[in-house]
């Protein structure tokens, strides 16, 4: 079975038809690029996948998205658990206006994790798995805004990684980004698919290259085509992808 | 927009001497109005130490400070504060206290929960009652407060031989006067600090899983806190220098702060003297000035120098 | 942490969400019920009092009226003259604060200065107005005296609404009107003053609610005074009668509610309470307009 299972998924804000019918399957323990143009969708399809569209108020979602064979838009479902299981990282790194322990303590504290030895434990392995722990460990105390842009979006990423997700959604997670804090991130997004299961975003064909197993091409709100990253880039069926690729759409 | 370009293409040299005379004269006049706003301050300051100096020189500052009975116009007379300042301190306090718990809450409410139309509505409302008179607060306090308090007064202490009855003109009563008048301000200013803290800090909150309550106290409220402390500054700020609203509602008399006691406020001691005052008397109230404008200056200046501490190392 | 964790399902009260709505939907309903109440009541209580009678005539034992013409004659009086020396003095400090002076020790110590002023309380101000403009110079109790203590009390709210005004006016509009050669007053007066006017009725506005709205201050700078000066004896007289009244003592609307309502006439308080009430709501509704077109010129 699949980690995440997209079945005939179609949203709306108020009368504006955003995505159509999309069928899509994400392997476990992968990095799946969704790429597309600005406004094709595609980022609203990642915030289908932990139901943050919901805050957006006129959304309405048809379809079914199952992870873990779960349907995650089934009546009773907490979004609070959806989102513990499916973490998010976003464009702009924005910690929080706190220490850099407590940004990162942030997310299992509010699952109801008390105790220090724990906590501090869940910390220091979050950061070590963002590839943070190395730069910060002398200063876990001090406020989070002094860290540099990658950095920030390192902790941003121990944040999300705290409660331990299955899957990580991430929204163009490096376009605010230096080319070498690029890098660093890019190798990490490569580690953490041996984990877990990724989901990015990202507008840029070449970032889609290096790191991902799988990839997908979102077009004015339609899915035009997934499948393996080599039979994406190498021999796309649909013309639409090559154009794409060739940088004509 | 740009300049007038027919006065420039028509200037001649005349004409040019005849600008740079007007240039300057418009410089000197605007400097003028600058020099007079500086005067201005100058002269408040100078005229309130030059009125309150001679009285604390004359009284001595421990003797007005720490003295505790206010009796000016006695064969003997004695300038002891100390009540005055520990009522102006507790109500102001109290007061902020209430109207920070209840205004921040709203603004929660406003900004974060309720709908378009509502917060419309309510923060419509809200403006307006910021701009209110003081003195009608006072007038609502005097009218509906004071005898509610009265009742409740002679419920807790009947059968009670030492309690000195008020009337319901007490500190309680000038605590909630206050609270209400402040609270509209503490509202409106903590609003737009919550609006103003980024949208990510919210959905990364809520991506954690964090739920709505989670995300509010525990990621927006920290992150809008030197606005909202601020908003509640600008309340205490207010309610200091308040005069005309508790003046009556509180009683006036001069007593230590207690719940159902009489009180008087530095504030409404000047008021309520300042017509008859003479001599040393007289001075002293110009010395009250003086420490309540110290008092404002020093609590504005003590939280906002904390929080711009606290905003640098964050 | 709960239940299974194989499972998106949970049936659980989190106290904190509980607990955290209740709270809020609780202080917002007191908040609400507390200002509405207000707003209402006095509106209940002054439509009982307030018509054309009251708004008019004077009160007045012998003739047995009672009314607020005169303070409402008294605090036009005092709000025209007030912002008649406020808004030159305040505009002109600020665009010499902000377009002529280099930053330094200079500018930083007036805008303290000013700062400072915005914390004075008014009975602060109605002491010095009483010793300064009434001792000092001889005012005694009369609008004059009142209107420039009030004019020193809302002096940084003009300067300081002025001062934004210019700094979100964009640098291009400067330098395009430098540019091209236009003197430095030339460009302040045909560019960046124009530009910020929104701002600096704004500061306008503002500064009129807190002279409608000030007891304090006036109380021993104007007076009480409540009398309407004679009219209608030619236009000649009218004015000289009116020019006159600034040496006299007069009491604003505040000040005449604050005296009714410490000597227990309610009813008259109350009334007072209205109009100031629709004169504050009238300049709230100027102010929303100004700021509406403000950020509709953008």
């Amino acid at each position: 079975m699949n980690k995440v299972s997209v079945t005939d998924l179609n949203l709306y804000y108020g009368s504006r038809h955003i995505l159509k019918h999309v069928n899509l399957e994400i392997r476990e323990r992968t990095v799946m690029a969704l790429m597309g143009p600005s406004g094709c969708g595609k980022s609203s399809f990642l915030r289908c996948i932990n139901r943050m569209n919901d805050l957006a108020g006129d959304s309405r979602v048809e379809g079914q998205i199952l992870v873990d064979g779960e349907n995650v838009y089934d009546r009773g479902v907490d979004t609070s658990l959806l989102r513990k299981k499916v973490g998010m990282v976003f464009q702009q790194p924005v910690p929080f206006p706190m220490s850099i322990y407590d940004n990162v303590a942030y997310g299992p504290r509010a699952h109801g994790i008390r105790g220090r030895s724990r906590l501090e434990k869940i910390v220091v392995q979050a950061l070590e798995d963002a590839s943070l722990y190395g730069e910060v460990r002398d200063r876990l105390g001090r406020p989070a805004a002094g860290l540099s842009g990658g950095q920030k979006q390192r902790l941003c990423i121990a944040r999300a990684l705290a409660v331990s997700p299955g899957v990580l959604l991430m929204d163009e997670p490096t376009s605010a980004l230096d080319p070498a804090s690029t890098l660093k991130i890019e190798e990490l997004i490569r580690k953490l698919g041996k984990k877990l299961t990724v989901v990015i975003v990202t507008h840029n064909i070449q970032q889609a290259m290096r790191l991902a197993d799988d990839a997908a091409l979102f077009l004015d709100g339609e899915l035009v085509e997934w499948g393996s990253s080599g039979q994406i880039f190498l021999r796309p069926r649909d013309k639409r992808t090559r154009q794409y690729m060739a940088g004509r759409l | 927009m740009t300049a007038d370009k027919g006065v420039l293409a028509g200037a001649g040299r005349e004409n040019r001497g005849r600008r740079m005379v007007a240039d300057k004269v418009a410089e000197f006049c605007l400097a003028a109005c600058a020099a007079v706003s500086f005067l201005a301050v100058a002269a408040i300051a100078l005229y309130m130490i030059q009125g309150g100096m001679p009285a604390i020189r004359e009284v001595g500052w421990k003797e007005i400070l720490f003295g505790r009975v206010w009796d000016p116009v006695g064969t003997s007379p004695k300038f002891g504060i100390r009540s005055m300042i520990a009522t102006t301190l507790v109500g102001t306090f109290l007061a902020a206290l209430s109207a920070a718990a209840v205004g921040v809450l709203t603004a929660v409410f406003l900004a974060e929960l309720a709908g378009e139309r509502a917060a419309g509505i309510v923060g419509t409302t809200v403006d307006l009652l910021a701009g209110i008179p003081s003195v009608i607060y006072g007038l609502l306090g005097i009218y509906l407060l004071n005898p509610l308090m009265y009742r409740l007064e002679r419920k807790i202490f009947a059968g009670s031989r030492t309690h000195q009855f008020t009337g319901g003109a007490n500190l309680l009563c000038a605590v909630l006067v206050l609270a209400v008048m402040i609270l509209p301000t503490v509202i409106s200013v903590s609003v737009s600090a919550i609006r103003s803290v980024s949208e990510e800090v919210r959905a990364s909150s809520l991506a954690l899983g964090a739920t709505r309550m989670q995300t509010i106290f525990r990621a927006v409220l920290p992150a809008a806190r030197s606005g909202v402390a601020a908003a509640v500054v600008l309340g205490v700020g207010r309610a200091m220098g308040e005069s005309m609203a508790v003046m009556l509602v509180a009683g006036n008399c001069v007593n230590t702060p207690g719940p159902f006691r009489s009180v008087r406020f530095l504030t409404t001691a000047i008021v309520s003297e300042m017509g008859y005052a003479q001599g040393t008397h007289r001075r002293m109230l110009y010395a009250l000035g003086l420490v309540l404008f110290a008092l404002i200056t020093l609590v504005n200046g003590v939280v906002l120098g904390a929080m711009k501490k606290r905003e640098v190392s964050m | 942490m709960t239940g299974n964790p194989y499972t998106l399902h949970r049936r659980q009260i989190r106290p904190l969400e509980l607990f955290g709505r209740a709270a809020i939907y609780g202080a917002s309903s007191l908040s609400v019920f507390l200002l509405l109440g207000i707003l209402c009541y006095i509106f209940w209580r002054g439509s009982r009092t307030v018509n054309v009678d009251f708004l008019t005539s004077v009160t007045s034992a012998l003739k047995q009226t009672v009314g607020i013409g005169g303070n409402l004659v008294n605090t036009l009086y005092i709000a025209i003259l007030t912002l008649l020396v406020a808004m030159p003095v305040g505009v002109g400090a600020a665009v010499y604060l902000d377009e002529y002076m280099s930053e330094g020790r200079g500018k930083a110590l007036v805008e303290w200065a000013i700062e400072i002023l915005a914390g004075v309380p008014s009975v602060v101000f109605g002491l010095f107005g009483m010793a300064f403009f009434g001792g000092v110079l001889h005012m005694g109790y009369s609008l004059l005296n009142g209107a420039l203590t009030l004019c020193c009390m809302v002096l940084p709210l003009v300067v300081r609404n002025t001062q934004e005004a210019l700094r979100a006016v964009p640098a291009e509009y400067r330098w395009g009107a430098l540019g091209v050669g236009a003197s430095r007053w030339h460009m302040v007066r045909t560019v960046l003053l124009p530009a910020a006017r929104p701002g600096i009725v704004t500061g306008m506005i503002l500064a009129l609610g807190r002279i409608v709205g000030e007891s304090a201050a006036l109380l021993f700078t104007a007076g009480s005074g409540r009398f309407l000066p004679g009219l209608g004896r030619g236009i000649y007289r009218d004015l000289q009668a009116l020019a006159g009244k600034v040496v006299c003592s007069g009491g604003t609307i505040a000040v005449e509610l604050y005296l009714q309502m410490q000597s227990g006439r309610y009813e008259v308080a109350f009334g007072a309470a209205c109009v100031l009430l629709v004169l504050v709501f009238i300049m709230q509704v100027l102010l929303r307009a100004v700021a509406g077109k403000g950020r509709r010129d953008e």
